[in-house]
């Protein structure tokens, strides 16, 4: 396989899509990139990067199913697709949602988008985002003042001591030469199978995709009767 | 107080190009310890990308295209990427704090990760902020509850007192209502290389060196020497007075004429 896996994680309005956009100028031939997005009900992200850039897209809908769920069930597939078409690079941006997810497989880069105006607490919120990423890339960062920065970056330290901190202005682009040198170390995937870094806590069943019906009776996935001892599966 | 820093010699910055992408018309400037610098033009005239691309150490890769060098050559990656060992503090025109903190947590979080151990640092930097600014902080105001002025106040004091750089960047330092003259001599007495992007006159005449921006590039580098000398006297002497009716107005006085009290 040739395709080289980049995950984008982080919270909506943080800025991820203009990470992405960074990135994908920073690639030496952008048309060897291929991006895909995940979200629940609305994005236009992959529109507007093929108008942008030229470059292959393809988006889905998870409507109510987790994105992140939806994300883990056919990243492998997408993967296969980016091979197809030929990319070296797979941009592949989550839908950000609550945030203790973490999309990252092992053999990808991880990176977890944070806006620097997020507040002091929201690394410690998305702990499980940032402790599983390679980078955290810091946007904004021209919003605020050098004390503020400093301390910004130790809450972030406070969750994953060792990850790599890349502050930048993703619309002018600033700090991205950082984030270019770890892209440009990347070795392609062996394969399309992968595993993930962490466990998410998706607890999808019947009643996270939408079914009102109260009562186990009607249920599917992981259930409870009331005099049961423990939960049970239960298969469609 | 010690410091794992280099010692600052000099900063560099080379031309880059004009929004039109033609070649601005200076080689170098040269910045030294102890050098004051203003940044001067119309709205939208490049100043605040200028001194953005001192603080992010730009290498080309700005729209600028400008690059930085730190004594004399490109700076090596842990001066530009770990915040201690970083030259440079720039405050920005935002005068709101988004953390969520009280002023000494937040103080003491900043002394915390550049792994300074004196203790009365956050008091310090409190009482420096004080003098800065007419609204008194004490430790235990929420960073996001203080007011633009006493947010810059504290911003400018924690550059001087716990980040400690050589350099400092102060963009618009006369728009929150602080003091700026204190400012500047406490600046000067802690011999930092400051440089303003100002509209302020008073401000502009008091640098050694004024930088003059349009349509994205530096037009001129002045330094007017002691031309300016006897401008800069009566530029001084209203900005006293317009200061003194400032502090008039702000404690209610109906003002029947302009005269320093």
């Amino acid at each position: 396989m040739n395709v080289r896996m980049i995950v984008i994680a982080g919270p909506p309005s943080a800025g991820k899509t203009a990470v992405v956009k960074q990135i994908i100028r920073n690639i030496p031939d952008p048309k060897k990139v291929a991006y895909f997005k995940i979200d629940v009900v609305q994005a236009w992200e992959d529109e507007e990067l093929a108008a942008e850039f030229g470059i292959p897209t393809k988006k889905v809908y998870s409507g109510d199913m987790c994105p992140d769920h939806m994300g883990i069930m056919v990243i492998r597939d997408a993967m296969c697709w980016a091979e197809e078409i030929g990319a070296d690079y797979l941009l592949y941006e989550s839908a950000g949602l609550c945030l203790r997810c973490t999309p990252y497989t092992k053999n990808s880069l991880g990176i977890c988008v944070i806006s620097a105006v997020s507040g002091t607490h929201a690394p410690m919120k998305m702990a499980p985002m940032i402790a599983l990423a390679d980078v955290a890339v810091v946007t904004k960062i021209d919003l605020i003042s050098q004390a503020e920065k400093e301390v910004f970056r130790e809450r972030i330290r406070e969750v994953a001591p060792g990850i790599d901190i890349i502050e930048t202005n993703a619309i002018q682009g600033t700090g991205m030469r950082y984030l270019k040198k770890v892209i440009e170390a990347m070795t392609p995937s062996v394969s399309e199978t992968d595993t993930l870094r962490g466990v998410p806590p998706l607890g999808v069943c019947t009643i996270c995709i939408g079914k009102k019906d109260i009562g186990w009776q009607e249920h599917f996935g992981v259930i409870r009767k009331l005099d049961a001892p423990d939960c049970i599966y239960r298969g469609e | 107080m010690s410091s794992p820093r280099t010692t600052f010699n000099s900063l560099t910055i080379f031309s880059g190009t004009t929004r039109d992408g033609k070649k601005e018309e200076f080689n170098n400037i040269i910045i030294r310890p102890g050098d004051t610098v203003s940044i001067v033009g119309p709205t939208g005239s490049g100043k605040t990308a200028f001194i953005n691309d001192i603080e992010v150490f730009a290498q080309g890769d700005t729209v600028t295209n400008r690059r930085i060098f730190i004594n004399g050559s490109k700076p090596a990656d842990d001066l530009v990427r770990d915040p201690s060992k970083k030259p440079i503090a720039m405050i920005t025109q935002n005068t709101k704090c988004f953390a969520d903190m009280s002023v000494a947590e937040f103080l003491n979080m900043h002394i915390r990760s550049r792994k300074l151990d004196n203790t009365d640092l956050m008091e310090k930097t409190i009482r420096i902020a004080n003098e800065f600014t007419g609204e008194k902080i004490t430790p235990d105001m929420q960073m996001t509850a203080l007011s633009g002025g006493q947010t810059r106040s504290i911003f400018v004091a924690d550059a001087i007192v716990i980040s400690d750089t050589p350099i400092i960047l102060l963009d618009e330092v006369e728009n929150a209502g602080i003091f700026k003259d204190r400012v500047i001599q406490v600046l000067r007495e802690a011999k930092k290389a400051i440089i303003f992007v100002t509209h302020d006159p008073y401000v502009a005449l008091l640098t050694k060196t004024r930088i003059v921006m349009g349509n994205g590039a530096v037009l001129k580098i002045l330094t007017p020497g002691r031309c300016e000398e006897n401008a800069l006297a009566e530029v001084a002497s209203i900005d006293a007075k317009i200061m003194s009716l400032r502090e008039r107005i702000r404690s209610g006085d109906l003002i029947s004429g302009i005269e320093v009290l």
